[in-house]
């Protein structure tokens, strides 16, 4: 019954027409903001779930054998802004990296200063969200003694990077600039830095120099670049579009962590 | 997951012949398979064209911890052809093809634009990693949590061991149930109301091998995972590993699915169709046949 040429015809019909409208259905779903939220449902649950399964557990470390040859530049490979190119142009002499927001010290440090602090080497992967994955050894400064040098208020929930770059400037005002946000659990995980030198140089501009962040149990667009100041705060609310980072702000997850 | 055979009811056939056969109503599919089935034709649609989203993104599979961009085990990328024209290739294993129009340069909204897999492929259509991503891990944990569900209650009901398990008698005969397939000839009367062997270790290889390899190996691409259970990695022989098994192990999802509805279409669809959405399945019997005898039960 199935070789009657009509029913076959009839049939391939019916296929490409229910195509054609699961296409058109899911495409309308995906630009609707009520269907998106609810789809969005399952951020909090890896989340929490994660959290749940190893709330401090340590992302695999590897071996300089393991080391990528050549470790992909992504996002941002040269901030446009006349400030950083200055800053560059001077070999970071007049760089600082500004710690305030909710801390009872603000501090504002020197590279060297930086350099000073109770300090990490490592060797992780980095995940893209694409789906690539790199293999760098990084050092850097802890950030949970960082923090604690300058005294957390008891309000502070977030953890602010505030970076040199324009990524976007096509966007409004206050959403061309690349920044992103933590909560504590990974800030004062153990394997979260703020690195000054990969595979055992200073960091490249490529990569961030003269300071990006480390937070290894999450994907790339976490690891922020160009990093300037680091701000404490009780909310996410009143930076960039309000969702904890430039691509947080366009739609990706605020815990990357898969 | 199964519930007992309810009275086959038989009705005559106005056919005549001799013996006249007899249709028997049948309960086939317990409520729990059912729904657990069709969640599943949900969720994989949903979870396969977000994860060609998802691969658009980079398209390009590796083998190990990292990614060897030099060596990549499947890739996709549009080339100059030469005279200001693009070509679509697809790379495996080191040989190149010429895919131009499927994978590699496709047509997005009305343009020739470089992408994997074309806009009819992907959810959503058009390129959109953020919201691909959204589709994919809510449909994974209905997947996921689906799937456990029907192992669970399958291996506690008796599902598996009854209706999934060959027996040895099935075993025996798994050549002449090739040659039958490969004649297109299906079982026919109280044979049609229990799964053939092939169906059998078909279900299963989706069941017990396809199915948690989707999950495990979606799980090893997470880096909040790999420090919760580094043990994923060493499953899968790294991250990158992992990310080339699941597309493997998708790819042999969408060939069973294809198998799977043929079969479906060749074996009487209005009837598999009712079988899977009320559970009642006909079959046509001789009239001697026609009592409910053991066999009857052993279906439900």
């Amino acid at each position: 019954m199935s070789g009657d040429p009509h029913r076959r015809g009839w049939l391939a019909g019916l296929g490409a027409g229910l195509g054609g409208l699961w296409l058109a259905g899911c495409d309308r779903l995906s630009r609707s903001e009520r269907a998106l939220g609810a789809l969005g449902a399952a951020e909090p649950l890896n989340r929490a779930v994660q959290r749940l399964l190893g709330r401090s557990a340590l992302a695999p470390e590897f071996t300089r054998a393991d080391l990528s040859p050549a470790f992909k530049v992504n996002g941002t490979a040269n901030p446009p802004d006349t400030d950083y190119q200055a800053l560059a142009a001077g070999g970071f002499a007049d760089w600082r990296l500004v710690v305030d927001g909710l801390v009872e010290r603000p501090l504002s440090l020197t590279l060297d200063e930086v350099r000073a602090l109770p300090a990490r080497t490592q060797i992780t992967r980095h995940d893209c969200v694409e789906g690539w994955s790199c293999i760098g050894e990084w050092t850097g400064a802890r950030l949970g003694p960082l923090l604690d040098r300058a005294g957390l208020k008891p309000q502070a929930r977030f953890v602010i990077l505030h970076c040199a770059d324009t990524l976007d400037d096509t966007a409004p005002e206050g959403l061309r600039k690349y920044y992103e946000s933590i909560d504590l659990v990974d800030a004062r995980h153990p394997q979260t830095i703020l690195a000054y030198a990969m595979n055992g140089a200073p960091l490249s501009v490529g990569h961030g120099a003269p300071l990006r962040l480390r937070v290894e149990r999450q994907l790339g667009y976490k690891q922020a670049k160009y990093v300037m100041r680091i701000e404490a705060a009780a909310t996410l609310a009143g930076h960039g579009a309000g969702k904890g980072g430039f691509w947080e702000d366009r739609g990706y997850e605020w815990y990357a962590g898969i | 997951m199964s519930s007992p055979a309810t009275p086959p009811t038989a009705q005559d056939t106005p056919l005549g012949g001799d013996p006249p056969p007899v249709r028997i109503v049948t309960e086939r599919h317990g409520l729990g398979v059912r729904l657990g089935h069709w969640v599943n034709v949900v969720a994989l649609f949903a979870l396969l064209f977000s994860g060609l989203q998802i691969f658009n993104a980079h398209p390009a599979l590796y083998w190990g911890l990292r990614s060897d961009f030099e060596r990549p085990v499947l890739a996709m990328a549009a080339e100059d052809a030469g005279g200001g024209r693009l070509r679509g290739t697809t790379t495996l294993a080191g040989r190149r093809f010429d895919t131009t129009g499927v994978l590699g340069l496709s047509v997005e909204r009305g343009e020739a634009v470089e992408r994997g897999f074309p806009a009819w492929a992907t959810l959503p259509s058009y390129r959109d990693l953020a919201t691909g991503r959204r589709w994919h891990f809510f449909f994974a944990w209905l997947f996921a949590v689906n799937g456990a569900v029907y192992l669970a209650a399958a291996l506690l009901g008796g599902h598996l061991r009854r209706d999934l398990a060959p027996t040895r008698r099935d075993l025996r005969h798994i050549g002449a149930d090739v040659w039958d397939h490969l004649r297109l000839r299906f079982p026919k009367g109280w044979a049609a109301a229990r799964y053939n062997v092939l169906q059998k270790l078909a279900y299963l290889g989706v069941i017990l091998v396809l199915g948690p390899t989707m999950v495990l190996t979606g799980m090893t691409m997470s880096p909040g995972l790999d420090a919760a259970m580094p043990w994923l990695l060493d499953l899968f022989g790294g991250r990158q590993s992992a990310r080339t098994l699941h597309f493997a192990a998708a790819s042999l999802i969408v060939l069973f699915i294809v198998v799977h509805l043929v079969m479906v279409l060749l074996s009487g669809p209005i009837n598999q169709l009712r079988g899977m959405i009320t559970g009642r399945y006909v079959v046509v019997v001789p009239k001697e046949a026609a009592r409910p005898g053991k066999e009857a039960k052993e279906e439900a």
